[in-house]
């Protein structure tokens, strides 16, 4: 039972490790970080104000809610695509730094690496998503009926889990190829990007696109918070939208450590830890 | 009182798969990296191994830090074996290489703060602990908060030092530690490395190109070529064996090359 404990605590030692070596990275870079900030604000900002675009050009729409279903539909996606990210990278970034070999020989448990960086990813999301809110709507003249923003806050972080599964899924691409498997993480991105509804709904898509869409957790995601927000829906409201998630979260962590570790044993026997490029 | 080694090898043997020729789905070759390597090496002791680049010297380092899957034969660190039980041996391992391997941006103490959490070392440890160690590898305390990027490959690799100390192995595996230092860098981290084998009671297997480090270092030397391992004994013991004068005569009796050459079938070995 001590010994249990033992190394209980020595994995959530590491799994702190993890966690605070990001910390140190964001300080290091945070003039990168501001930059990066910038470009997703004015990135979001070129999405949102397409709805009055549309109004200018003679189109008709209501104004108010297409801007708030377009900034939540940006806001969702640059929270989910930047945990997808600092997953996938899990990997890449170790590898461009070459202090890969050195965190795959310690005594640290592959879940909590995993989670690790998921749970960093997760802390960061959540602080750069309210700064990018907060700093859009300065630029929106937009108004919201009884928004409830907890149930939103509910189903984005319920939301986390699967996409954390999803990037360990996809963070095993560079072990496989070291050249290109960035890449190939970046492309399952963009998958999920055209069939999950981001700034038109599901609906128009093409019948075997809808298909997929089911199975993408972005759907539930960014359907969830968007009632939550634009109708004022409760978190039992929105239950319809939060289930799919924590099916598709249990079943895409188990998944993706399975992948992950499938992937490591390859490279070890391969040789393709060392590799750089 | 049993003595157990601290390192048990017996006929490991590590195969790469390479792609004959440009053709991209042409035939693949194993490619033997290690062939049936066996050597113990007792508690407390240095053994050198000597090699060219591409004799399997990173090879061997690898597969016994667990980065590396073998192909056939047995490893054992302090009756451990290294495949079946990798946790256990990572433990008692750490590593210092001939890339100094840091994250750049970081400073000297915050690569190591990280790093000593994956081996179980909490913040109150490494507090105290990460201060002392810079200090007696001779790291200048007003340096320890710069990147890394910014600080010479001597000092760099006096980091490396460090961050193996830190988790106190009681293996250390040292692949090249002192190639591309300046001479005076190369003297320190040697003194290093005897201060820390008499301090630290730490077993070391030394990989090196470098013939008078491995004179000066170790108890015992291998030779390692093509991935197989020519011998292993003293250093008077192998100019006997070979009737050589001198360690490089003895290379070039053993192996039919001159140690400075590259060799030239070194793909897929590390």
């Amino acid at each position: 039972m001590q010994l249990e404990q033992g190394a209980f605590r020595r994995e959530l030692t590491g799994f702190a490790g993890i966690v605070e070596r990001n910390i140190y990275l964001i300080r290091r870079f945070v003039w990168w970080e501001v930059a990066w900030f910038l470009y997703t604000v004015a990135n979001t900002l070129t999405i949102v104000f397409i709805a009055k675009g549309v109004e200018a050009a003679g189109g008709k729409l209501d104004v108010n809610e297409a801007t708030i279903v377009l900034l939540i539909g940006a806001v969702i996606w640059s929270y989910l695509g930047l945990i997808f990210e600092i997953v996938t990278e899990t990997v890449a970034w170790e590898r461009w730094e070459g202090t890969i070999e050195y965190t795959f020989m310690a005594p640290l448990s592959r879940p909590a690496h995993l989670l690790g960086m998921g749970a960093f990813a997760v802390l960061y999301g959540v602080l750069r998503t309210v700064l990018l809110f907060g700093a859009v709507a300065v630029f929106l003249d937009v108004h919201f009926d009884q928004p409830d923003f907890a149930a939103a806050a509910v189903v984005l972080a319920v939301s986390s889990f699967s996409f954390i599964g999803i990037g360990m899924m996809t963070a095993v691409l560079p072990l496989i190829s070291p050249e290109k498997g960035t890449q190939l993480g970046f492309i399952a991105q963009g998958l999920l990007l055209v069939v999950s509804g981001v700034y038109y709904p599901v609906t128009i898509l093409p019948q075997w696109m809808q298909w997929l869409s089911v199975i993408s957790p972005a759907t539930y995601t960014l359907e969830g918070a968007r009632r939550a927000i634009i109708d004022g829906a409760s978190v039992s409201a929105v239950w319809d939208d939060i289930w799919p998630l924590l099916v598709i979260g249990a079943i895409a962590i188990p998944v993706g450590l399975l992948v992950f570790r499938r992937g490591e044993q390859y490279a070890k026997r391969h040789g393709r830890l060392k590799r750089s490029g | 009182m049993s003595a157990l080694p601290a390192v048990s090898v017996d006929n490991l043997r590590k195969d790469f798969i390479r792609r004959d020729g440009s053709r991209r789905f042409g035939p693949r070759r194993r490619v033997p990296a290690l062939h049936d390597v066996s050597f113990q090496i007792a508690r407390g002791e240095c053994v050198a191994i000597l090699g060219q680049n591409g004799s399997g010297k990173s090879t061997l380092v690898r597969l016994l830090s667990t980065l590396l899957l073998h192909d056939g034969g047995s490893a054992e660190v302090f009756g451990v074996d290294v495949f079946a039980k990798p946790r256990a041996v990572q433990r008692l391992v750490n590593r210092v290489s001939v890339e100094a391997s840091f994250f750049k941006r970081m400073s000297p103490v915050e690569n190591l703060s990280y790093s000593a959490r994956f081996y179980g070392l909490g913040p109150r440890q490494t507090r105290e602990r990460i201060p002392q160690i810079l200090q007696q590898v001779g790291f200048p305390p007003d340096r320890r908060d710069e990147p890394m990027e910014d600080l010479s490959r001597g000092m760099q690799q006096k980091v490396a030092l460090a961050r193996a100390l830190l988790t106190s192995p009681v293996l250390l595996l040292l692949d090249e530690p002192t190639t591309g230092l300046d001479p005076r860098s190369k003297l320190e981290v040697q003194a290093f490395i005897r201060q820390m084998r008499a301090e630290h009671d730490a077993t070391i297997l030394l990989c090196t190109h470098d013939m008078a480090e491995a004179e000066a270092l170790a108890d015992r030397i291998g030779i390692l070529h093509h991935g197989e391992l020519l011998c292993l004994g003293g250093v008077e013991e192998i100019k006997q064996r070979f009737g050589a004068e001198t360690l490089e005569q003895a290379f070039l009796n053993a192996t039919g090359r001159a140690f400075e050459d590259e060799d030239d079938d070194q793909e897929g070995r590390g």
